[in-house]
């Protein structure tokens, strides 16, 4: 079976695609995904709500990079129960954006219908990345590559956006500059969020809720209440926490999930 | 002008300096007769020769015929080469069908194919156009082939994550992915196809460079043979301008490229 076959088959409509509020976006009910004889994912449950911000925290080996695999449609789920919206996009860490096509045409990449230019170049203008519309992708910054990651990713006006570390190779103050930008998109364009990173900080700081996982299996989960730009206060306890969690000395001292109400 | 580009400046005409002195020496050499005419005729006498070859339309005629045969040749086995690469390259059965049977053709030297040829298609065209065709083929499809196989996989995993069609990706991805490794193919094919030139246009041949040779070598005219070693050496010149324009023009977005034109 072709590498493009088996993409074809990832996306099970488990149930009907009813635009319920209620209804999340991504449910994960006991999934379990194998490398040979290693067990990566083990009977995971994840719902993801429209609209929510979810962060990964994990180390490396967590399990983490399969899980952001499967709900991206890059890995085998069939014959599971998954349910993954049709309309996804990735931001990678390194920002894959192909050589050969100007940034422009990197955002439009596999775009259909009409007005494809005039839709690439609104997107490149919302992550501000208007005057580079016909650079060549080696001559951008990592900042800027990463922005027209973001755009190539928004275009499709996603309802699940899947960031995987999208950061970590990114100076500090770029990444800061990404995190204000990354939540004024997610605030205009409302898609569900999942953000996988091992930054305890990045995560507190824009997610609203942080799920921890360890050896494949969902170790905690924290809903965050305060409202962003008020979270210094609250972080110092909470980080000790989610540090301590990666730590990971003990899969046994799971912390309970708390329902907070979402901000 | 720095210390540093007026030295360059010097080094560049000092490499001048050796052929010169070479030619000069060969010329002193044939006109005081320490180097017969039938051994190798003066570089003055070849240039008369040359230009005497041009004006009477014998040299131009003859190199039309070589190009042609180059041209129909390359234009054979650059397409097969291709073919067999993307059928081989994209999918596992191909692979399994072609690989083998051109790794085995690999190890035959294409111009010990040559009495095979001529007992094949005779001694007209087709046997020198299928030679240049043959030995075209493989360095295409080995270029081609490895550098399909060798796609960047987080290049395509990105493109799968957008939705894109195998024909999409193969189309965006994977072809200009492999369109530097093709020009590498393709520049070893120019190359051979030059040097079995030589060796298919030795086959009975009644026009072409080949034949211009042959002619000269029954008269002795060493001058005439020159002229037409430095006929060859300018197509295989040409040959390399070629692919440097197409490759500037296809792989513009490499970074070198990008810096010298920033």
């Amino acid at each position: 079976m072709s590498i493009a076959e088996i993409a074809r088959d990832i996306v099970v409509p488990a149930e009907p695609a009813v635009e319920d509020v209620a209804e999340p976006v991504v449910r994960l009910r006991g999934f379990v995904r194998r490398f040979g004889q290693t067990e990566v994912l083990r009977g995971l449950d994840l719902d993801i709500a429209p609209g929510e911000f979810v962060a990964l925290l994990g180390r490396s080996g967590s399990g983490k990079t399969t899980l952001l695999r499967t709900l991206a449609g890059l890995d085998d789920a069939r014959a599971q129960d998954v349910k993954v919206p049709t309309s996804r996009a990735v931001v990678f860490q390194d920002a894959r954006l192909l050589p050969w096509k100007r940034v422009w045409r990197n955002v439009a990449l596999g775009l259909k219908g009409p007005q494809v230019r005039e839709r690439a170049q609104a997107a490149l203008v919302e992550v501000g990345l208007g005057h580079r519309l016909e650079a060549w992708p080696l001559t951008l910054s990592g900042g800027e590559a990463q922005r027209a990651a973001l755009a190539r990713a928004l275009v499709r006006e996603p309802s699940l956006l899947l960031l995987d570390e999208p950061f970590a190779a990114l100076d500090a103050l770029t990444r800061h500059r990404m995190h204000d930008l990354v939540l004024a998109l997610w605030r205009s364009h409302k898609p569900a969020v999942m953000m996988v990173t091992h930054d305890v900080d990045e995560a507190i700081a824009l997610a609203d809720r942080i799920v921890v996982l360890d050896s494949g299996r969902i170790l905690a989960e924290e809903r965050i209440a305060a409202p962003r730009g008020e979270r210094a206060g609250l972080s110092a306890a909470l980080r000790e926490r989610l540090l301590s969690l990666l730590g990971g000395e003990s899969a046994a001292d799971v912390v309970p999930f708390t329902k907070a109400a979402r901000p | 002008m720095s210390e540093r580009t007026r030295r360059n400046g010097f080094a560049w005409g000092a490499r001048w300096l050796s052929p010169i002195a070479f030619l000069l020496v060969w010329e002193a050499g044939s006109r005081t007769g320490i180097i017969p005419a039938r051994t190798l005729a003066a570089p003055s006498t070849v240039l008369s020769t040359g230009l005497e070859m041009l004006w009477s339309g014998e040299l131009p005629s003859n190199l039309l015929v070589s190009f042609w045969r180059i041209a129909l040749g390359l234009g054979f086995g650059v397409t097969v080469g291709i073919l067999l690469a993307l059928a081989a390259g994209l999918s596992r059965k191909g692979e399994i069908a072609l690989d083998p049977l051109m790794q085995i053709k690999r190890t035959i030297p294409t111009l010990a194919l040559t009495p095979l040829f001529i007992v094949w298609f005779g001694i007209g065209e087709t046997p020198k156009v299928a030679l240049i065709a043959f030995a075209c083929t493989f360095p295409v499809y080995l270029n081609l082939y490895s550098g399909i196989r060798s796609v960047d996989v987080r290049l395509l995993d990105a493109a799968r994550s957008f939705g894109l069609s195998r024909a999409e990706q193969v189309w965006h991805v994977i072809l200009p992915a492999a369109l530097p490794s093709l020009l590498v193919g393709l520049r070893y094919a120019l190359t051979i196809s030059i040097l079995v030139l030589v060796v298919a246009e030795q086959i009975n041949a009644s026009a072409g460079l080949g034949y211009l040779v042959n002619n000269a070598r029954d008269f002795m005219r060493t001058d005439v043979i020159v002229v037409c070693l430095l006929v060859y050496a300018a197509l295989g010149l040409a040959a390399d301008w070629l692919v440097r324009a197409i490759e500037d023009r296809a792989l513009a977005w490499r970074p070198n490229l990008v810096e010298q034109a920033a």
